[in-house]
């Protein structure tokens, strides 16, 4: 057993609201550069809709994710090695800026130097590519937004398989429901199988994802191997660049700049220990279906003894034990099943998961409108068809999502009898096999939602590693040499390194293990 | 002229090579965040295809047709029983395959980049030097078939194998081996040793990080850092 620690994501889509405030404080932090403008580590979609970049979950199209050979073993659905070597001069899968959008600002400078006209002056849209004037925008990363456009566009949505899509058509039966999306952190990221030059990698300490920006040559095989398509190619620097999970506010114990100024409260960051042994198991079972549970298993207790016991032996730090059994995100995936990995089926092994939106039927349900099921409204009857939800968290299987959702509705209907009606109702929790505790439990973290309880994140620790002494006066993040001593140990010129090197290069041994 | 003919062939060369592999060697250790292809298929991925594979595929070939033509002692061709004549007219249609193919590609490129308004924006003067400096090099190249077909017993080419041959192993007689040599032959030399000494400075020096790749196909599936 090789147990490491991650500290992951639950988006809870119940509670959000499509205000993009996490987009647009991603976007000031981290991608207000030159070369990802187009770029969103953070983007919040309306579903139904084809997304960003466009029809992304589509892989017959942009071949990204796994695919289970015959043999059970796995491969980069864009090809094995060798295929990929040889699709380095032109990336087959690539999407083009049209697939996400041609970057535009405005001509502002017009509004205050326009001379005397008869009609206000206008910003016309400015390419930021050509720096020419746009006639017209045609596309941009929230396009969709609310349901924007017609169904017949939008309604390419992977998601509606197995789902008869024309009933949704009409005004009456419409629905709709806001997917945040960043990068996955992935238990087994393709986009780091598919870097040639080794550039991509995952921090063994907390499984963040990163791009290295010096050792990426820009082969462009990650931005096609990511399903998510969260990967993004700088076009200025020519450098892969992702989502970074805010790893210097991560370091420090802070939450992500996207979960921090979550306006809804939906978003939470929490420690999971996994038995990195068996992800190769768990991401290559057969049945696509199976993929959702055989991923809970490779999840840890943090609360059994021989766990912790062996997690210390292994160097795991106390504080990282301690975090991972308050983790919120535990807790969701583990103890109430109410959250579920993003697309499954593309064998990634995500680590950003979500809870499932309850569709607004509280008026329905009082109004006799909806079918009982127990004590319960029957949330197969929701606006949202569950079958929809199946297709984005648990690759179709349906069970699993009706029971969450069931769970959420269970706890409002005891938190209401508790609060209004000043009576405690045990059936229904019965009915959804949840003790008093757990309820209350899930009531105070999903419903209130305190800063605490969302964000129980313990910070690195560094001074194992690192030499501050030498850290002083360096520099901070930089891009490109910056004040860089050189990249081999020694430099050049036989010159000491300032600084120290947290996350050493993975070791050759490990490195050349040439299977899965 | 004898004076520019032996700076040129005699001295030029190993000013070329000491910049090529020095300069490399600097940008990697130093400037390691500019190495990159600096593909634009991001931006337009209209004729990259064709254009790409043809370029890459023809240049390839026609690097490692001179690497082992010129480099290969005439000892070992005379030993293998390949006559001084085949060999020039296997380097002919060789060369003019896979230059063919590499001037075609250059010229594909190079109509992609200069009629879409976006990737013309975003071009360098350093990605128009090395285009234009490889095309006109495969040109030169490639003139100089109609060249050779006027003696294909092959003691021309012996001769640049002679130069070659001397100057990677010292000697320093090497540029009197070529002096006789016809223009369009010592232009497309030069041509193609200069391009060595813009390549540290240039996208140019991705080409060792393609070679590098080949550690991919043995390398594991997932990279995983551990903590220092």
């Amino acid at each position: 057993m090789k147990i490491r620690a991650q500290v992951a994501m639950v988006l809870n889509l119940d509670k959000c609201i499509g205000c993009h405030t996490c987009s647009v404080t991603c976007k000031n932090v981290w991608t207000s550069r030159d070369g990802v403008e187009y770029a969103w580590f953070n983007n919040v979609e309306t579903k139904p809709g084809i997304g960003y970049p466009k029809e992304w979950e589509n892989q017959k199209k942009w071949k990204g994710g796994w695919k289970r050979l015959p043999n059970g073993k796995l491969e980069p659905r864009q090809g094995g090695k060798l295929r990929i070597l040889a699709s380095m001069f032109a990336n087959p899968n690539l999407p083009e800026i049209d697939d996400y959008y041609e970057p535009f600002t405005f001509d502002y400078d017009r509004l205050q130097n326009a001379p005397e006209v008869e009609t206000p002056p206008t910003a016309r849209p400015v390419s930021v590519i050509t720096g020419k004037k746009m006639d017209k925008i045609n596309w941009g990363p929230n396009w969709e937004d609310d349901l924007g456009g017609e169904f017949a566009k939008r309604s390419k949505d992977q998601l509606f398989e197995d789902v008869q899509k024309e009933m949704y058509s009409t005004f009456e039966n419409t629905f709709m429901m806001y997917l945040p999306r960043l990068c996955e952190h992935c238990l087994n990221p393709a986009c780091v199988a598919s870097c040639p030059s080794g550039s991509v990698y995952k921090r063994e300490d907390d499984g963040i994802v990163l791009v290295d920006q010096d050792k990426c040559r820009g082969w462009r095989m990650c931005v096609s191997g990511c399903p998510y398509k969260k990967i993004y190619y700088n076009w200025q620097s020519g450098k892969a660049e992702k989502c970074t999970f805010c790893f210097p506010r991560i370091e420090g114990g802070q939450p992500t700049v996207c979960s921090e100024s979550c306006v809804g409260r939906i978003r939470y960051l929490g420690v999971i220990l996994y038995d990195a042994d068996r992800i190769e198991a768990a991401a290559s079972v057969a049945d696509e279906k199976d993929l959702y549970k055989a991923q809970l298993q490779v999840f840890l207790d943090p609360h059994s003894d021989a766990i912790i016991e062996e997690a210390r032996r292994q160097g795991i730090p106390d504080s990282w034990l301690t975090a991972a059994q308050k983790s919120p995100v535990y807790k969701m995936a583990m103890e109430w099943k109410v959250a579920f990995p993003l697309h499954p089926e593309y064998r990634t092994l995500p680590m950003v998961w979500y809870i499932p939106p309850l569709s607004p039927i509280q008026s329905a349900a009082e109004r006799g409108l909806m079918n009982q099921k127990g004590l319960l409204p029957d949330v197969s009857e929701m606006r949202i068809p569950v079958k929809y939800l199946a297709n984005l968290l648990t690759a179709g299987d349906e069970a699993p999502v009706l029971s969450a959702l069931e769970r959420m509705l269970a706890m409002r209907v005891y938190m209401r009898g508790k609060s209004v009606h000043g009576s405690e109702d045990l059936e229904v929790l019965k009915q959804v096999g949840l003790t008093q505790a757990q309820v209350e439990d899930m009531y105070k973290i999903m419903a209130i939602a305190n800063y605490e309880d969302r964000f129980v994140i313990p910070s690195s620790h560094k001074e194992e590693v690192e030499d501050s002494f030498n850290d002083k006066a360096a520099c901070g993040f930089t891009f490109g040499n910056g004040c860089s001593g050189g990249t081999s140990p020694q430099g050049l010129f036989g010159t000491r390194k300032e600084g120290s090197v947290i996350f050493v290069d993975m070791p050759k041994s490990r490195k050349n293990k040439a299977e899965v | 002229m004898t004076y520019l003919h032996h700076f040129v062939f005699g001295v030029y060369p190993y000013i070329g090579l000491a910049i090529f592999l020095f300069g490399s060697l600097v940008r990697f250790e130093r400037e390691q965040y500019t190495w990159k292809s600096d593909s634009s298929q991001l931006i337009d991925r209209r004729l990259l295809r064709a254009g790409s594979y043809l370029f890459h595929i023809g240049v390839l070939g026609v690097f490692a047709g001179h690497l082992v033509g010129l480099l290969t002692p005439l000892a070992v061709w005379d030993a293998l029983g390949v006559s001084h004549g085949a060999k020039q007219l296997l380097a002919m249609v060789a060369g003019g395959i896979f230059g063919g193919m590499g001037l075609i590609g250059a010229l594909i490129l190079i109509y992609r980049r200069f009629s879409s308004e976006r990737l013309r924006a975003i071009t360098t003067w350093r990605d128009k030097l090395t285009l234009g400096w490889i095309t006109v090099t495969l040109i030169l190249g490639l003139s100089t078939i109609f060249v050779s077909k006027d003696h294909l017993d092959g003691h021309m080419m012996t001769l640049f194998m002679e130069w070659a041959q001397r100057i990677v192993t010292f000697r320093g007689d090497a540029a009197n081996y070529i002096v006789d040599a016809p223009g369009i032959f010592k232009l497309h030399i030069f041509m193609g040793m200069t391009l060595f000494v813009i390549f540290p400075f240039t996208r140019l020096v991705h080409v060792w990080s393609g070679f590098g790749a080949a550690g991919y196909v043995t390398r594991a599936w997932q990279l995983v850092r551990p903590r220092g």
